[in-house]
Order: structure tokens, then C-alpha cells, then sequence
């Protein structure tokens, strides 16, 4: 089958690439653009490992086809933030052991980074209603959770602090 | 986990797509959230040559309240029902339903058409737009139609929608009185083990209209005139309750599956309701 030009803005650089219709974001993010933080659990659209940010919209992009995403404008884990200059989500999941083995964790961040985006200030059961589809088989959520309300804690802080 | 091969079209305008549809024929089928298709796909239950993305097609798109008449375009996205004010002032059972689909990444991109048009039992919205009495919009090369929810469902993945047609919108009298959309699932991003979409007006003490449907308890989603009939006049003792609960109970007709045996579905599916009649009845 013909594969096809596919333009996009990943962390905010423009690619372009040549893919299959039928690929799979997922495949084209870490395949063919060597973008690795976004990683594939389950693969059936359950886990949300894979999760990215699309055009402003979580979403899991294994259940995302790469001609979908022709034109949209993605952000993955590495574009939140990087070694030198850690992300609040990713500082907080450090300091309150919001992970262990961490596979989940790309996805859990990108997750968050958005409902923190619509929900500045949640509530603990926002956090666990909005952060429902990615899965983690180590933690048992807890300070999971309490990272990201502590993230929320320190943006509204930070935001305060610059008014 | 790799679909097959398949060419991929993104037209801007309903026309373009129903054209496509017609001349590229049974091997081509629209793609909207992709939530379903996308996973039957990578397993390979739907083998498909071409697929037509209606993201780009504004006209589907939005939601129109008007004269105590809403419609809601098919690419709406369930996140889009959730976070509408003025839906969730005209006809709050939406977002109930909606926040009970799956989970926010799949409520992101799936939209309403998809769920109502997919034909898979599993669907909520379905059973809710038949509580409703809502009416489907579908284009096809021979023009427009509407066909109403109460009819549009034949047996698991069969609708009344030609091949060649495009279902571009939802529509239905804003709900009066109480509403309640009761699911229970085994974990969030579950489909139902059962569901119960109800609508009840109310005068005084009096029932004075109800709308009962149920959802993934039998090969299409269920509304039983019977069940809403046996509350109106009543004021909801437990005598009607339990008359509504059995006439809807012997309108399904659950399978045994991962979610269940029969008898517990049944089980279910009457506690379910009941649990939907009486919020629906307190919020009336
Ligand atoms: C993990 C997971 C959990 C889920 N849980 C639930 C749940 O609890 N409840 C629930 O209701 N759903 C659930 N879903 C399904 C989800 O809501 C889907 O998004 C929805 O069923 C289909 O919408 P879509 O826009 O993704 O449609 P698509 O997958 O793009 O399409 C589905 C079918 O409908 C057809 N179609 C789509 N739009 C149109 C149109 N406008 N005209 C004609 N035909 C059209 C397509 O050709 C295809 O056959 C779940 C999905 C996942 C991945
Ligand atoms: S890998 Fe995409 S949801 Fe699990
Ligand atoms: S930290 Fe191991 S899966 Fe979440």
C-alpha cells in the first residue's frame, strides 16, 4: 500500500514523514521520529501508556491512525519537559513516588498535564475521574495521585507568585 | 496488532463524502472517533479497502438548541456533550450518560454519531436516544431522511442506515421533568453489565409521562412502552415500580458472556432500573 506524506508539529517542531495509512501513531511517534516517552502497554486502547496530547485533547495513540493525525499538532512526554528542565508534574512524581518501575509514567504525566490544564484546582476524586483511563501496575495510585495534586498546588503558587 | 492496508480520504463537505461512500462501495466505511472501528480493525473483524475520515467536515459539528428542539451534530465528541452549558442546562441526561462512557481519552475523540450508528449493543447512547425518542439524520446519494431511534435498530451491527449513508445528526425535544442514566459496569472504561435510561414528568404526586430503555440487554438497545406505561397515573408506589421493572425485564433478552450468566443479568439489569426510576423520579 502507498505510504503517504504525513506533515505534524511534535513538541513544537514541524516533521514530516512517510507512513502507511493503517500505522498507528504510536508506531510513527517511536519508530520512524525516535520520540520514545510515549510507550505501548497494552496496545488495545485499555492502558493509556500510550497516552499523548493531540490538538488539545488527550488521547491513546495506538487508537489513532497516522493519516488521522496528518496536520495535528501533538505534544509527547518530551515535549513537557527534560532532564535539565523537569516539568512541576514530573518534579512532583519524583518527590512523592508517583512511580516505581515508571513504564506507565510518560502517559500518566501527559495525562495530567492536560486535566490540569482544563482543572487547575481539582479535587483528589477529579484527579482519580480524570486520570481513569491510564492504568499503573505498580503503585496502587496513591501518590500517584498526591503529585499531581501537589503539582496543582505549586502551579497555583507559581501563578500567584507572578502576578 | 497492525490493521490491514486500506486508502485513506478526508472530504470536506457531506456531499463529497456520501459520493465517495457511493462509488467506492461495501469495501469503504467512515471513520469518525475511531474508538470502535479502530480496535475492530486491529483485529481484524472489519477488513476494509478505503476509509472516509469525516473530521473535516464542519457541517457535522456542533450543538443547536432552538425552540426546545436540540440537535447535535454526529462529529460531536462525548467530551464536547459533557462540557456544553447549555446542553447540560436543556437536557442534562447527556452528560450523565456521556461521563459514564469509557474513559476521558476515549470520550475525547469518540463522538455521538459513532455511538449511535456503530449498531454494537455495548453503545449507551443508543439506549438513550431511544428514552429520548430521538431521530437520526441520514444523508445518502438519494437524499435526506430521518428515521427514528425506536426503529433505527435492527440486531447487533445492523441499523436501518444504507451502506451509502451518513448519519450527520442527532435530534430530540429538550427532556422535561426527572432523568437519571444508571449504568453498572465492572470498572470504569467497562461497557454495561446493564444500563436503564429514564425519563419521568411529573404532577403533583402523579406520574404524568415516563420513557424507559435499557441498554447491552439484548441484541439492540431496549425501549419498552409497557414499562414507561406502567408508572403514568401512578405516584410511583412500589405496586407500579415493580410493574414497570417486570414489563422491562420481558423486553430483553441478555446472553450469558464475560459480564455475567443470564440470571444475574436479569438480576441486574432489575436493580439497575429501579435504581434509575426512583433518581429520575426525585429529581422530577
Ligand atoms: C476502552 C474503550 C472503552 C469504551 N467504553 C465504552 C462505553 O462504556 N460505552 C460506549 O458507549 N462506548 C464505549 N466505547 C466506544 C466509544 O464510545 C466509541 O468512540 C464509540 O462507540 C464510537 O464512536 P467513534 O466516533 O469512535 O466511531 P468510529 O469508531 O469511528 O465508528 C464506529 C462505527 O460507526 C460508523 N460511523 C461513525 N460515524 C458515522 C456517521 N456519522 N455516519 C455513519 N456511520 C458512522 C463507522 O463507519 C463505524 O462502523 C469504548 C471504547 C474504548 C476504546
Ligand atoms: S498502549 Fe495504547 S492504551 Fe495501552
Ligand atoms: S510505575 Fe510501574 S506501571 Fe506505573
Amino acid at each position: 500500500m502507498a505510504k503517504t506524506h504525513l506533515k505534524m508539529t511534535v513538541n513544537g517542531q514541524a516533521v514530516e514523514t512517510l507512513a502507511e495509512p493503517r500505522e498507528l501513531l504510536i508506531h510513527v511517534l517511536r519508530e520512524k521520529l525516535g520520540i520514545k516517552g510515549p510507550h505501548i502497554g497494552c496496545e488495545t486502547s485499555h492502558c493509556g501508556a500510550c497516552t499523548v496530547d493531540m490538538d488539545g485533547k488527550s488521547v491513546k495513540a495506538c487508537t489513532v491512525f497516522a493519516a488521522q493525525a496528518d496536520g495535528a499538532d501533538v505534544t509527547t512526554i518530551e515535549g513537557l519537559g527534560g532532564p535539565d528542565n523537569l516539568h512541576v508534574l514530573q518534579e512532583m512524581f519524583r518527590e512523592h513516588h508517583g512511580l516505581q518501575c515508571g513504564y506507565c509514567t510518560p502517559g500518566m504525566i501527559t495525562r495530567a498535564h492536560r486535566l490540569l490544564q482544563e482543572n487547575p484546582n481539582p479535587s483528589e476524586e477529579e484527579v482519580r475521574f480524570g486520570m481513569a483511563g491510564n492504568l499503573c501496575r505498580c503503585t496502587g495510585y496513591q501518590n500517584i495521585v498526591k503529585a499531581i495534586l501537589a503539582a496543582a498546588a505549586e502551579m497555583a503558587a507559581a501563578k500567584e507568585a507572578a502576578q | 496488532m497492525i490493521p490491514g492496508a486500506f486508502e485513506y480520504h478526508r472530504p470536506e463537505s457531506v456531499g463529497a463524502a456520501v459520493k465517495l461512500l457511493a462509488e467506492l462501495g461495501e469495501e469503504s466505511r467512515v471513520i469518525a472517533g475511531g474508538h470502535s472501528l479502530i480496535p475492530m480493525m486491529k483485529l481484524r473483524m472489519a477488513d476494509l479497502s478505503h476509509l472516509i475520515d469525516l473530521q473535516k467536515i464542519d457541517d457535522l459539528k456542533g450543538i443547536r438548541i432552538e425552540g426546545g428542539r436540540i440537535t447535535i451534530g454526529a462529529m460531536t465528541t462525548q467530551h464536547e456533550l459533557i462540557t456544553n452549558a447549555a446542553l447540560q442546562d436543556a437536557a442534562p441526561i447527556l452528560r450523565e450518560a456521556a461521563l459514564q462512557i469509557a474513559d476521558p481519552q476515549v470520550r475525547y475523540v469518540g463522538t455521538l454519531g459513532g455511538n449511535v450508528a456503530n449498531g454494537d449493543p455495548g453503545n449507551d447512547m443508543p439506549g438513550l436516544m431511544q428514552c429520548l425518542d430521538a431521530s437520526f439524520t441520514l444523508v445518502g446519494p438519494d437524499g435526506e431522511r430521518q428515521v427514528a431511534a425506536r426503529d433505527f435498530y435492527e440486531a447487533a451491527y445492523f441499523t436501518a442506515r444504507a451502506d451509502e449513508e451518513i448519519l450527520t445528526a442527532v435530534s430530540f425535544d429538550a427532556p422535561q421533568g426527572g432523568y437519571a442514566y444508571e449504568k453498572q459496569k465492572r470498572k470504569i472504561g467497562d461497557y454495561a453489565t446493564a444500563a436503564a435510561a429514564v425519563l419521568i414528568a411529573r404532577d403533583g404526586d402523579r406520574c404524568t409521562a415516563a420513557s424507559i430503555a435499557m441498554t447491552n440487554l439484548a441484541d439492540t438497545p431496549t425501549y419498552s412502552a409497557e414499562a414507561g406505561a406502567a408508572l403514568v397515573g401512578s405516584g410511583l408506589d412500589d405496586e407500579a415500580v415493580k410493574a414497570a421493572v417486570t414489563a422491562a425485564l420481558s423486553a430483553i433478552e441478555p446472553a450469558e458472556d464475560n459480564r455475567g450468566p443470564v440470571e444475574f443479568k436479569m438480576h441486574v439489569a432489575g436493580v439497575i432500573l429501579r435504581r434509575a426510576i426512583d433518581r429520575a423520579w426525585s429529581r422530577a
